[in-house]
């Protein structure tokens, strides 16, 4: 069973982190990222060609990190591939002992490095989740019985501080009517709209992990607010970093107090340290 | 109706110099090609004024009523039989529907004088939207009136994705997001919505269309003793 449904059925605070496979078959530099964040993290995400750039595919990349030791969550993208590509490689994660899925829409293609690929899109994000619990149950989306059903802890993504919130809030109760039962937040700048989004998800019966982005110098501000879809660095954190004097050191602090509040308000934080990888622990425990 | 944008006009006379033409006749049409402002009479007669500059003869010109209506095109052409006879080629400024009936009508070398885009909106004069991409499924009784599958980018049934920000959307920056709009005209007109929407059956879609409304008669008076309908007849 999920290790990360157990921690949550215990009442534990659950940590998330987040790994990206390789652009090319060489894993080390992902295992070193493993090995920095594994002593902290209770499981780590493994993205799907994030940011439509092309990487190794998750699914392999969560195999490795599960024979390294640590538990993954495997992400699937609704962009890359159809409903027959996306049952299929459910199965094939379930066969490799990938317990937890985060489903996603995707960025569109024309955001990555292969702008004229066809974004495929045949699912939605809620839509997949509903498939792989219709898998759990033993069926395929067609209704036909499977040999072996899965037995996935599903997750899918919130955006807590993206207006409007009825819309929002809409999409939440889709996606747990659908069978998701734990959410990984965008990152989080505003504790109360994070308190806001908590209080409407609990009463369902889902589990919300708190993003935490660490924003380590100036050129990041600007790449999260004209590259990373759905999330804005308000004016306010986005001048503490760039008036400090260790712009990497004040977001580690930042990052730090984010985790404190955090704590107080959602079930889990997700850490996403954009190459501070090493400075996770201190994060975490700060 | 049917949006066109010029073709580039290398394209064009790449096409000619390909069958050795130097006479063409050129063919309009007097639907969505003139209402779009690519193959109406202003249109041929400046393409006339191009390709004559360029050296080669033009025969004649027409703008067909309805260039895609297969009788209608023979009957055009038939009126403009002799300059038809008298050209190496015949140049359409119409979509591409009214290229291949023109094509099938006319036994020579048919060229495409246009690009076709999208089934389009006039929003104003000169002014295109496509709104609607004649998916044989329809979802607008479930979301207000408005397409996600054509004006979200991503296609998205059940939205926002995750890139929506302020109401905006992720892909169009400028444009509001598809889910939003959908969700406000809902609560406008006191609508629940239907919820989550189902994965869409993309059969529908294949290409390419065919209906014959003699079968649809047809399948409407013997519903059950036929079994499930066949791909005619189904859109």
């Amino acid at each position: 069973m999920s290790r990360l449904k157990e921690l949550f059925d215990a009442g534990e605070f659950v940590v998330t982190g987040e790994v990206a496979p390789p652009r090319g078959t060489d894993l080390s530099g992902m295992h070193a990222s493993v090995d920095l964040l594994a002593p902290y993290c209770h499981a780590l995400n493994v993205t799907d060609n994030q940011g439509a750039t092309l990487h190794l595919s998750s699914l392999a990349a969560s195999r490795a990190i599960l024979d390294r030791g640590i538990e993954p969550i495997f992400q699937q993208t609704c962009r890359d591939r159809n409903r027959l590509a996306l049952q299929s490689d459910l199965l094939a994660a379930w066969s490799l002992g990938l317990e937890n899925v985060l489903m996603v829409t995707g960025d569109d293609p024309r955001a990555g490095d292969h702008p004229h690929a066809k974004g495929v899109f045949d699912l939605d994000s809620t839509q997949l989740a509903g498939i792989a619990r219709t898998m759990n149950e033993g069926r395929d989306m067609m209704g036909r019985e499977l040999k072996g059903a899965t037995g996935f802890y599903i997750g899918a993504a919130m955006f807590p501080e993206a207006e409007p919130w009825d819309v929002q809030l809409s999409r939440i109760e889709q996606k747990i009517a659908a069978g998701v039962r734990f959410f990984q937040t965008q990152a989080i700048f505003d504790m109360d709209k994070l308190q806001r989004a908590v209080d409407a998800v609990r009463p369902m019966g889902a589990k919300v992990i708190a993003g935490v982005l660490v924003i380590r110098s100036p050129r990041v501000v600007t790449f999260v607010n004209e590259h990373l879809a759905g999330l804005m660095v308000p004016d306010h954190i986005a001048e503490r970093i760039r008036r400090a004097e260790d712009p990497a050191e004040e977001a580690i602090a930042l990052a730090t107090e984010q985790v404190r509040d955090i704590r107080d308000i959602a079930d889990g934080v997700h850490v996403m340290p954009l190459g501070l990888d090493a400075a996770v622990g201190r994060i975490l425990t700060g | 109706m049917i949006i066109t944008k010029p073709r580039d006009w290398a394209r064009i006379t790449g096409n000619l110099e390909s069958v050795g033409a130097r006479r063409v006749f050129l063919m309009g049409c007097g639907q969505c090609a003139t209402v779009a402002h690519t193959g109406g009479e202003k249109e041929l007669e400046a393409t006339a004024a191009q390709l004559a500059a360029e050296g080669y003869t033009v025969t004649g010109w027409t703008v067909g009523d309805v260039t895609c209506h297969l009788n209608g095109t023979k009957l055009d052409a038939r009126k403009h039989r002799e300059e038809i006879d008298s050209a190496d080629a015949v140049l359409v400024l119409a979509c591409g529907a009214g290229v291949q009936t023109t094509a099938e009508a006319i036994g020579k070398p048919v060229f495409p004088g246009l690009e076709s885009l999208f089934l389009g909106t006039v929003v104003r004069n000169g002014v295109f939207e496509e709104r609607c991409q004649t998916c044989g499924d329809c979802v607008l009784g479930e979301t207000a009136g408005i397409c996600p599958v054509t004006t979200c980018p991503k296609g998205l049934l059940n939205g926002p994705c995750g890139g929506m920000w302020d109401g905006m959307c992720e892909v169009l920056s400028d444009r509001e997001c598809t889910h939003v709009r959908i969700r406000r005209r809902l609560t406008e007109q006191g609508r629940a919505g239907a919820g989550t929407l189902a994965p869409k059956d993309f059969s529908t879609a294949l290409k390419p269309g065919s209906v014959n409304i003699r079968d649809r008669v047809t399948a409407r008076q013997k519903p059950s003793s036929e079994g499930p309908p066949g791909r005619k007849g189904t859109r």
